[in-house]
């Protein structure tokens, strides 16, 4: 017996130990691994998107090259702790928290990067007006629209002098402009292949002196004079700004969305909104821990010291944890780490509850503490599966919806009663086996109890 | 000590007052007032769909902030019959003038037009304002949640009805332990959606997400209390007294695990009281409705959940219609 007190004394310490030199890593790495805490959108602020095909007959295929297309745009706006991710059949999730621009960075997104010349009539058309052309005229920003009924209404189809699908991305480069009369401006370069390649080069050879269109995603960019023939299906787009042009690039760069995508779902939180809520929560975290353990230490004295401590191991194993897995903190998420506190106390409660009652029906007190971990234990292990089972079904309910607040509090509630099934029964009953030989039937009242005060009620039932 | 199971019809008949207020809310008053049936809960945009903003308004004092003049500042943007709650908050212990607005969801196509259009009139009328929360939910997104979430509620019960049956096979009547226990797990269900009915019609509440959440916690509560109960019933029957009746043995299991009962919800209570103050504004009506389950939980587990089993051992039903009182029908050892 002492034997297996001491091994699982060792147990103890090393895990806590580990946990510890996990939670105080330097520059928060743990043997290679980044172990910082990872904030979710709503307390470090950010936006989290789901998008939708325009077109319902979108097939699987399709969404998945698109949720990758989305995924390189999004690796090269720079931002940390990128999600996306496929969700059911027809929909993208996109999480970009610590985004300062978020209506930029959903455009950025969301444009399906289809570049077109257009045949434009000689007109000069102003830039971002949403025209039809002929590669795709029935683009979402005008089919959406609930004030247009009749589609011929919506205006003429320009005839498209480039597909697209015929751009060659490797050419597709941030540069400037050379000169002109307003001097150097921000531009995008790129190159055509094939058909679009020799089409270019025989509109603009007969029609030099006229405007030509240059369409992305259906809005007008520019409509430049054609100087001269482009030969090898290369050019540049001038545009004003800098931003601009980025977000040109990313789109041309990381090639066309083979889906148009609507914003069906969109979430914004600001980085200050964020802040308060974690300010907020570890308030609460450590008044709700302070509370709990001065009540334990009341009620319960010397079993209630070691509870408070099985309590701390407890939050520093959680929390080591959840920087290893790793796991996105969210405000429910504490919430759920703040309810798994009670849920873990509960465990010490039924035991040590048990133990007075064996205590007070006249056994000594280890084989009260014995008798009272094994009786106990039916209890507490039911308990914890019922709230297993119900954290499992949150979490898969969220994961389903990427309710990401959802799928938090599921998750730091369930990985709190796994936790706290070890810190109750192993640390808990460790300790107190080891702190045993201090407690004498002189001293009961450290542990709470008096054998004089022993209801009738208790004594009936013995 | 109190014979607790001897007064279970005062304990059911307190249940009921409890719920009865929350069922009129939930069913009888939409019906009363629409003419149509409707669950009288106020559902949030995760379920109903649509935007929510939250505002700040840093140059305007608060008090010269009133909800027509957003209303209208959102209508002059292209948002009608937006519906505007101010809110204002504490910055650096400043009074800082705030306020969450619900309109319908933003433009699938292009939502930040929508949005500067409106963030344009808001700052034209009020000068500087910061967008600290949106949230669009699209009509598809919200039909889909709520089919999800009740089925998410049925599912999580059967499951914990299968596993609690299964628990409980070795003893005598398995099933009276399982029924039992959804009884009491309804019971706390009706409470907490009564509660939040109530409070809909009165603060506002409104159901999102994470109210279902906090549902679905209240139902483990629930069961995890009833469970702690029963298997100290379980327990004393096996080792009973020739002596002892089915009544006695509740009672006894009852009385040894009150202490428990109300220690382990005391600290739970003192975790969630403590979230409710300092835990911040997004989650305080969700860590509400958990406090309100929790306590539910703890009774109906200790006053509902148990004394049905008696009421199921004696089969008193055949007694309720037969007397005019029910009081009469308890003692029937």
């Amino acid at each position: 017996m002492q034997n297996r007190n001491l091994l699982s004394l060792l147990l103890i310490i090393s895990a806590t130990g580990l946990a510890l030199a996990v939670n105080f890593a330097p520059n928060n790495i743990f043997l290679g691994r980044d172990v910082s805490i990872r904030l979710g959108l709503d307390l470090q602020g950010g936006i989290q998107v789901l998008l939708r095909s325009a077109d319902p007959d979108a097939t699987a295929d399709e969404i998945a090259t698109a949720a990758r297309v989305i995924e390189q745009r999004v690796n090269a706006l720079g931002v940390g702790e990128t999600v996306v991710q496929q969700a059911g059949n027809n929909r993208i999730i996109v999480e970009l928290p610590g985004v300062a621009n978020p209506e930029q960075a959903i455009e950025t997104l969301r444009g399906t990067g289809r570049l077109e010349f257009i045949d434009s009539q000689g007109q000069y058309l102003a830039e971002g007006t949403i025209v039809r052309t002929s590669s795709s005229p029935n683009p979402p920003q005008l089919a959406e629209s609930d004030t247009v009924t009749d589609v011929t209404s919506l205006g003429p189809i320009y005839q498209s002098i480039t597909d697209g699908a015929d751009l060659d991305t490797s050419a597709v480069q941030p540069t400037f402009s050379q000169g002109g009369a307003l001097g150097s401006r921000p531009a995008v370069s790129f190159a055509f292949r094939g058909e679009s390649a020799q089409r270019l080069a025989s509109f603009t050879a007969a029609n030099v002196g006229r405007p030509m269109c240059i369409v992305l995603d259906n809005v007008v960019v520019s409509c430049p004079v054609i100087n001269a023939a482009l030969t090898d299906g290369s050019g540049i787009i001038e545009v004003s700004t800098e931003a601009d042009r980025n977000r040109i690039f990313n789109q041309l760069k990381y090639g066309a969305l083979p889906v148009p995508l609507v914003i069906e779902t969109s979430r914004t939180v600001t980085a200050t909104l964020g802040q308060e809520s974690v300010a907020a929560s570890i308030i609460a975290g450590i008044i709700g821990l302070a509370v709990v353990a001065a009540f334990m230490i009341l009620f319960y004295r010397g079993p209630g010291v070691v509870a408070t401590v099985a309590l701390l191991i407890y939050t520093i194993i959680s929390f080591a944890i959840y920087r290893l897995i790793p796991i996105t903190l969210t405000l429910p998420g504490i919430a759920g780490f703040i309810l798994s506190i009670g849920l873990a106390v509960d465990a010490n409660v039924l035991i040590f509850a048990r133990l007075r009652e064996e205590y007070r029906r006249g056994r000594d007190i280890r084989s009260a503490l014995e008798l009272g971990f094994v009786e106990s234990w039916p209890a507490i292990r039911d308990s914890s599966v019922s709230t297993l089972i119900t954290s499992i079904v949150l979490f898969m309910f969220g994961n389903s919806f990427g309710v990401s607040l959802i799928k938090g509090f599921a998750l730091t509630l369930g990985l709190g009663i796994v936790i706290s099934l070890f810190t109750a029964v192993v640390v808990s009953r460790t300790f107190l086996r080891l702190l045993l030989p201090l407690f004498s039937d002189e001293r009961a009242w450290w542990f709470g109890v008096d054998r004089r005060s022993a209801t009738p009620t208790a004594q009936a039932a013995s | 000590m109190e014979h607790l199971v001897r007064r279970r019809y005062w304990w059911f008949t307190f249940s009921i007052l409890v719920i009865l207020p929350g069922l009129y809310m939930l069913f009888l008053h939409p019906l009363l007032t629409t003419g149509r049936f409707a669950i009288g809960l106020r559902p949030s945009i995760d379920f109903a769909g649509g935007a929510l903003w939250e505002l700040r308004f840093p140059e305007i004092a608060p008090e010269n902030l009133s909800t027509d003049r957003i209303a209208a500042a959102f209508a002059a943007g292209g948002f009608e019959n937006a519906q505007v709650q101010l809110s204002p908050t504490q910055i650096d212990g400043k009074a800082v003038a705030a306020a969450l607005v619900r309109t319908r969801p933003l433009s699938e196509s292009d939502p930040n037009t929508e949005i500067d259009a409106v963030m344009k009139v808001l700052t034209t009328e009020f000068g500087n304002v910061s967008r600290e929360r949106l949230e669009s939910v699209g009509p598809t997104v919200s039909a889909e949640s709520t089919r999800s979430a009740i089925i998410a509620v049925l599912g999580a019960s059967l499951i914990i009805l299968l596993y609690l049956t299964w628990a409980f096979r070795k003893a005598p009547h398995p099933v009276r332990y399982g029924v039992c226990a959804i009884i009491a797990m309804l019971h706390d269900v009706l409470v907490v959606l009564g509660i939040a009915a109530i409070l809909g019609a009165t603060i506002g509440l409104e159901v999102d997400a994470l109210f279902l959440t906090a549902l679905l916690t209240t139902l483990s509560f629930s069961v995890h209390d009833t469970i702690v109960v029963f298997d100290r019933i379980r327990e004393n029957l096996l080792n009973r007294h020739p002596a002892e009746t089915f009544d006695d043995i509740v009672n006894h299991s009852l009385v040894q695990t009150l202490p428990r009962s109300i220690n382990a919800q005391l600290t739970t209570f003192f975790t969630l009281t403590a979230l409710l103050l300092f835990g911040g504004d997004t989650i305080r009506n969700f860590v509400l409705m958990l406090l309100i389950g929790l306590i539910s939980g703890t009774y109906s587990s200790i006053f509902n959940a148990a004394q049905l089993l008696v009421v199921w051992e004696h089969r008193e039903w055949r007694n309720w219609f037969k007397r005019g009182r029910r009081d009469e029908a308890a003692p029937a050892v």
